[in-house]
């Protein structure tokens, strides 16, 4: 039982003015801008502008490398955090994968720049086995290989907690039921582990959906996502309106996607409350 | 448990060469006493030199240590009396209310929270700079705080508080000497991730922060555009230096030999 009778409400206030200030208010602006357009009329133009090809290609592709980055995230991160679950200092090795993320994210953004660029050490290696230098700068590739570098440790993390939780007994039971490795793995490990995947999932899909640094630093504004096409408003063209306008629809997949990714936990949560 | 094979071994190394060839490559450049990334003339420290002879610079580096160690302080202050408050509310309904709002910074994207509290800020006429990027690095961080807090108040058994009561403690003894101690290791951690971000981040403040006042991501930003000089390879090294000393030190203190009553004061 908890007991009420040892807490105030008095330390409620600020947190609650906080979210008052920093949650709904800022929302609500952006819902409320969006109904306006560069002089300041009300008008429903931005949604209709937003429905017209140029923004759809960009939601959709937007989406696409979005997903080829937690892809990729998850296809890299998933065997790294197994095996350094089975490390000796495992917590040690894990605090090794988060350091690099200690590091100013522009900075290694800026590190890719030289590493990737026609004088760079990739190029070099390349043309020493002969197949010659290639643009590797201001690719798809390099978008995509950049942003994956980016966020792996956060992709890690979930899962490596989630694996480390794995109550080791369940593996040698399903080993002695004479279960394979990989019969082990789908059955037993990827469905315990799989909130560790899908919180992973969420913290690199909706940034990935968002990026616009490295869409300009390495994508050479090549590829354009909606977080770039928000800025560009924002900040470019000072078109506050259809710049919410864009945020509004971003928000709204956002929310579609935390009730894809959580659905399953809270109805684990609900059904264990119920007893 | 069976141990890594080879090929965890090689694939795991791999990883850490990836991780940090970047950073490797940022510091192996900051000795070129040429001036550029792409070819090493002769070994030199003139780049570290220049790193403290740039006001401008340090000004700047400053700046984002200030944010980072302000906003993470309050944002933690703030965020541990929502996490007691978010705990102990009666109903259920207002404290999924409150989780879900607490979620919601958590996992916007940057440029939206940059967005909204642009316009916000616009709009009550705080002026854009370093009061703005302040307030916005609390905002976001709260939430990290309010999440790194929860769990270890769910952990704390509620017979501690009774048994305090029982004893006589005030409400405020209770919250010193009982709750406070007990929820430690969950503030620091909360500290320690408000001031990650904050440090780390560039989306929201490039959107908050007006002509005259920058911190090291808006910097380096505007300077990747035009072509970087090694002074900033010379200062990511320290950076590097500074960052795996404290954390590795960290891990040195943590993992000491801890005392029976751990995270109790006596």
């Amino acid at each position: 039982m908890k007991n009420n009778r040892a807490h105030s409400r008095l330390p409620l206030v600020p947190y609650s003015v906080w979210i008052v200030l920093f949650v709904i208010v800022p929302i609500g602006l952006i819902v409320y801008y969006s109904f306006f357009d560069l002089h300041g009329n009300f008008t429903l133009d931005n949604y209709k502008n937003f429905f017209t090809s140029v923004y759809l290609k960009l939601t959709v592709s937007s989406f696409w490398y979005a997903f080829l980055i937690t892809f990729f995230s998850l296809l890299i991160a998933y065997p790294t955090a197994y095996f350094l679950t089975k490390l000796k200092h495992k917590q040690l090795w894990l605090l090794l994968i988060i350091i690099p993320s200690w590091i100013n994210l522009l900075l290694k953004t800026y590190a890719f720049i030289g590493l990737m660029g026609l004088y760079g050490p990739i190029n070099a290696v390349l043309e020493a086995f002969g197949i010659g230098k290639q643009q590797i700068l201001f690719t798809d590739f390099s978008f995509v290989f950049v942003s994956v570098y980016i966020f792996i440790p956060f992709m890690i993390l979930p899962i490596f907690n989630a694996l480390d939780k794995l109550n080791p007994a369940l593996i040698d039971a399903s080993r002695d039921l004479g279960a394979n490795a990989w019969t082990t793995f789908r059955r037993v490990i990827w469905p315990l582990t799989l909130n560790g995947v899908k919180s992973g999932v969420q913290v690199v899909f909706i940034p990935a959906l968002s990026l616009f640094m490295i869409t300009r630093l390495i994508a050479g504004n090549k590829v354009i996502t909606l977080g770039t096409a928000i800025e560009q408003q924002f900040l470019v063209t000072q078109n506050w309106g259809m710049g919410s306008t864009i945020a509004v629809f971003l928000i709204l997949f956002m929310v579609i996607i935390l009730l894809l990714t959580t659905a399953n936990e809270r109805g684990m949560a609900g059904s264990a409350k119920k007893r | 448990m069976q141990k890594n094979g080879k090929f965890a071994k090689i694939y795991l190394a791999l990883v850490f060469v990836i991780l940090y060839a970047p950073i490797a490559y940022l510091i192996f450049y900051s000795f070129n006493s040429g001036g550029k990334m792409s070819h090493f003339d002769s070994f030199t420290l003139e780049h570290y030199a220049a790193v403290f002879e740039d006001k401008r610079l340090i000004g700047i580096v400053l700046n984002t240590v200030i944010v980072a160690l302000l906003s993470a302080l309050i944002s933690t202050a703030i965020g541990v009396l929502g996490a007691i408050s978010i705990h102990y509310m009666r109903s259920k309904a207002m404290r999924n209310v409150m989780l879900s709002m607490n979620s919601i910074l958590m996992v916007s994207p940057d440029v939206i929270i940059g967005a909204s509290f642009l316009i916000l800020f616009t709009l009550v006429g705080i002026k854009l700079g370093f009061a703005s990027v302040l307030l916005s690095h609390i905002a976001f961080s709260i939430p990290i705080v309010v999440i790194m807090v929860l769990p270890k108040l769910q952990e704390m058994s509620p017979t501690l508080i009774d048994a305090a009561l029982d004893l006589g403690a005030t409400r405020k003894e209770i919250m010193s000497r009982v709750i406070l101690p007990f929820i430690q290791p969950g503030i620091f951690a909360g500290f320690f991730l408000a001031l990650t971000y904050s440090l780390d981040d560039f989306a929201v403040t490039f959107f908050v922060t007006g002509n005259g006042f920058s911190t090291l991501s808006v910097e380096i930003y505007s300077m990747a555009r035009t072509g970087v000089t090694l002074t900033i390879n010379a200062l990511s090294g320290l950076i590097f230096v500074i960052t795996a000393g404290l954390i590795l030190g960290y891990y040195a203190l943590k993992n000491r030999p801890k005392t029976p009553a751990a995270g109790v004061k006596r």
